[in-house]
């Protein structure tokens, strides 16, 4: 017993850092994992919907975002939704030819399998988003995806 | 080290987003610029349709219902099997609805007006009945859930279900 307590008299010792890389390089690997990079700056105010049936969209290299909802600018822009393609605000009559042109960059094989993912607000309209679903069938771009969050069953009538 | 490291996590803890991308697969029919008019016939009863208005609320059948009953209404038109040709329908068999799974179409109309946030719960419900009953089937065919079956057993699932969600263009009925 006492030979125990002289040992602890002598101070707490120095905390070993040696490890700390380790622990970082560990946190930053998973960060590289498990996140993507930012693709656009919004422009627009997004509170996706939420949903039960959904399904992971696989590839994303095959992927096309159109963003809809109201603009964060409103005195440039106004508090009408609209719709953002890239980084920029664009109106429905742009949609064509955003899609030829992401279509463009896949690969030939690939380009049956081209998705384009509609990422709405839940304010917006569907006459907006009725015109975007014309254009997207003009443009021969028949596979969509309403981007959701998931839910519960549950949850998903909830009102808040 | 440390630091660097350091220095690169807090980089991509700012450049990167966490979000998945998960959401509702849908198909568009192919555009048309001269669409015929449909000839063929099918009968009303194979028809179940739900109207959508400018103040999100829903009409299914001629009826005034609340989303939430949307599923299992929806469910119990898929599954009625009136001519008894499918076989593992547990359905009423009610001469007023429809004839079997392959004939019964959901048709879904909504206003200029309907905000999407309904807009996707009535496509979620409308999605989940068609998920349910293929679930039920494949649970009782092969005791798995319908995400877990092998390709053939999924092929034989969805014949006998078919998603069948035709969808009409929004027409401008009330203000906004």
């Amino acid at each position: 017993m006492g030979r125990i307590r002289k040992k602890k008299s002598g101070g707490t010792p120095e905390l070993s850092t040696a490890s700390l890389p380790d622990i970082v390089f560990m946190l930053l690997f998973f960060f590289m994992v498990t996140t993507t990079m930012r693709e656009v700056d919004l422009k627009i105010s997004l509170k996706k919907p939420r949903a039960t049936e959904i399904q992971k969209l696989e590839r994303k290299d095959l992927v096309a975002y159109i963003y809809v909802g109201t603009p964060k600018n409103a005195a440039t822009y106004g508090t009408e939704p609209r719709v953002q393609l890239d980084d920029q605000l664009a109106t429905t009559q742009d949609i064509g030819g955003f899609v030829v042109v992401k279509r463009e960059e896949i690969n030939e094989k690939e380009r049956p399998l081209m998705t384009v993912s509609i990422k709405s607000d839940i304010k917006v309209r569907m006459g907006l988003i009725g015109d975007i679903k014309q254009e997207l069938r003009k443009a021969q771009a028949l596979k969509i995806n309403y981007s959701t969050n998931p839910t519960t069953s549950e949850e998903l009538f909830k009102v808040y | 080290m440390a630091d660097i490291a350091f220095l690169l996590l807090i980089f991509f803890l700012v450049t990167t987003t966490m979000d998945v991308d998960k959401g509702l697969n849908r198909k568009l029919p192919p555009w048309d610029d001269n669409p015929i008019k449909e000839t063929s016939t099918i009968k009303e009863k194979n028809v179940f349709v739900v109207l959508v208005n400018g103040q999100d609320q829903l009409l299914v059948e001629d009826e005034y219902m609340d989303v939430r009953d949307l599923r299992q209404a929806a469910k119990e038109f898929i599954d009625n099997n009136g001519d008894g040709s499918c076989d593992v329908c547990k359905g009423s068999r009610s001469p007023e609805s429809s004839d079997n799974p392959a004939k019964a179409i959901i048709s879904l109309q909504n206003d200029r007006g309907t905000s999407y946030e309904t807009y996707i719960k009535v496509q979620n419900e409308l999605v989940a009945a068609y998920n349910d009953l293929r679930d039920e089937l494949a649970q009782s065919q092969f005791g798995k859930p319908f995400d877990l079956l092998g390709e053939d057993a999924k092929k034989f699932v969805q014949d006998k279900y078919p998603q069948i969600i035709s969808e009409a263009e929004p027409v401008s009925l009330g203000g906004r």
